[in-house]
């Protein structure tokens, strides 16, 4: 198995700009999402977020692993 | 039937359903020891998805986290952040070593060490941090087991009696059953957990206040500050919220449990699908919270934060739902302790008594060996539960920051072919000393950075370092990637 491709790492990033370094961007109450304070509600899509985010990696790392099975 | 009895009687029939499916579970098995520890290296994507959700699925994120809601707020959410997170590292990781461990026929973690650094002293070195890491996690599943048995059976089931039982059980069919038994109790486990979180999320929240928005806006209202970081602590505010979160992530699949349940895969493929869909599981982990939110403002003053979910749910729900959480909660507990017996047994018999002691011991008698230590691990924690003295919580972080330790290790040996054993066994000692000693002296947070961050910054800095200043690794895996690519 190679490394993984950079595109794929990039998307690996993505959940930890999101989730990790922006806290002080997010960290607050207002405004509630469905009467959730903000800072848990983006918590919560951020869970969803990061799966969308690995599937597209695993798309492309599986796609370019299948192409060079058949070369 | 008195309310006592009939949730008492509840929590004993999901308790033995569970106990039941762990011996079915090694049936027509030939339990050799790569069948024991690993499963044979045949569980597929569903099996494998249970096995480690009911991993992460603890009675820390039970008990823990609510707890932490509670008594802290705003800094409980980086148990929200760091499990999505971990998994994104495990994407990255995890199919690496799957497929060294097929290749090289891994079991445990210091078997990579192992390989790669062909070096014991440095896998025995992880095989140690391993195990005591897994001790103080696997005092922690026993206790809250006490607890919540204790709390659920209305008192009828003294906190020992409980204890006691449910380790017996739990010994019993890691013995017999391996690491299948584990998997498939899980199965019951996750369905219960994930029944009783929703259900104490959702009715808790109308019960008191009409909805989780009122709740919120009440909370808010009370309390204005509890809710954002550093809510009710002086020094847990957003520097250590990000270094918490990526020390927690990049630890996360470093357990050594961790690593034994990747090897139970029938695929590379397998590990890669399974962290893409795990951050989804985490989705049942906000209901949880929303119960310790709710308790904030029902139940003020509570000297242990750990009980108020406990708490909640006694003043709230009828007794048999209170027994279907006993139960519930008895499983969580099991699940993850089976886990962690298991695994210490194998690093024990496999990483550590083997090379030193008896270099010509067969893997069949290793086996026998490790389910011998099962007993011993297993009552090990137990009586730890038993005679425990308070500092459980710091216990535990160090375990954290312990095992968090050997990520360079694990991730430069895979992907930086100049990393040396000299360079990571220099980096694990100062990673660890380190990390110990900023928590016995009371310096975590240290400068509001956590302490097992920082020395994992100063563990990698040695590592390269001390890797550059010396020879060449045994196996190079890199180079093998290339080869096999090429």
């Amino acid at each position: 198995m190679r490394p993984p491709s950079v595109r794929a790492l990039l998307l690996g990033l993505v959940p930890f700009a999101g989730i990790c370094f922006s806290v002080a961007f997010w960290d607050r109450l207002k405004p509630t999402v469905f009467g959730i304070p903000f800072n848990l509600a983006w918590l919560i899509a951020w869970m969803v977020l990061c799966t969308l985010c690995l599937w597209a990696a695993y798309r492309i790392d599986s796609a370019r692993e299948n192409g060079e099975h058949k070369t | 039937m008195t309310p006592a009895a009939m949730s008492l009687w509840i929590i004993v029939a999901i308790v033995a359903l569970g106990t039941a499916i762990g011996f079915l579970a090694g049936r027509r098995q030939k339990m050799d020891l790569e069948q024991w520890t690993v499963g044979g290296r045949r569980f597929g994507a569903a099996l494998m998805y249970l096995l480690m959700a009911g991993e992460m699925y603890t009675t820390f994120a039970f008990l823990g986290a609510s707890g932490w809601a509670y008594s802290r707020g705003g800094p409980s959410l980086y148990i929200l952040a760091y499990i999505s997170l971990g998994n994104v590292v495990s994407f990255f990781i995890m199919p690496r070593i799957w497929e060294l461990g097929r290749r090289h026929g891994m079991q445990t973690q210091p078997d990579f060490f192992a390989v790669r650094y062909g070096n014991r002293y440095l896998s025995g070195l992880v095989c140690i941090v391993g195990i005591a890491a897994v001790v103080p996690y696997l005092q922690l599943q026993i206790e809250g087991l006490g607890i919540i048995v204790n709390v659920a059976s209305f008192g009828g089931i003294g906190r020992a009696p409980a204890m006691v039982v449910s380790v017996g059980l739990l010994i019993a069919f890691v013995w017999a059953s391996g690491i299948r038994a584990v998997a498939w109790i899980s199965v019951l486990k996750d369905l219960l957990m994930i029944g009783a979180a929703l259900a104490i999320g959702i009715a808790i929240p109308h019960i008191y206040f009409g909805g989780i928005g009122p709740m919120f806006a009440a909370l808010a209202h009370a309390k204005p500050a509890h809710l954002t970081m550093p809510g009710a602590t002086r020094n847990l505010d957003h520097t250590w919220y990000v270094s918490t979160v990526l020390l927690s992530s990049l630890g996360y699949c470093m357990w050594p449990h961790y690593f034994a349940s990747a090897f139970t895969a029938r695929s590379a493929d397998v590990v890669r699908r399974n962290a893409v869909i795990l951050p989804l599981y985490s989705l049942t982990l906000p209901f949880i919270f929303f119960a310790g939110f709710a308790a904030v403002l029902v139940v003020p003053g509570l000297a242990d934060g750990d009980l108020s979910l406990l708490t909640m749910i006694r003043k709230t729900f009828p007794p048999w739902f209170l027994g279907f959480v006993g139960g519930a909660g008895a499983l969580t507990a099991m699940v993850p302790a089976a886990v962690l017996v298991l695994t210490a047994a194998t690093l024990f018999a496999k990483n550590l008594y083997r090379p030193a002691f008896a270099p010509t011991l067969s893997d069949d008698r290793v086996a026998r060996l490790a389910r011998i230590m099962v007993v011993v691990i297993g009552i090990a924690g137990l009586s730890f539960a038993l005679y425990s003295s308070a500092s459980l919580v710091s216990l535990l972080l160090i375990g954290y920051a312990g095992v968090a330790q050997l990520f360079p290790g694990v991730v430069l040996g895979i992907f930086w072919r100049r990393a040396t054993m000299a360079g990571v066994f220099s980096g694990l000692v100062a990673g660890i000393a380190a990390a110990a000693s900023l928590m016995l002296t009371q310096h975590d947070p240290i400068l509001g950075w956590n302490a097992g961050f920082a020395a994992l910054c100063l563990n990698f800095g040695v590592t390269i370092f001390v890797s550059f200043a010396s020879s060449a690794a045994a196996v190079d895996f890199a180079a093998q990637a290339d080869e096999l690519a090429g």
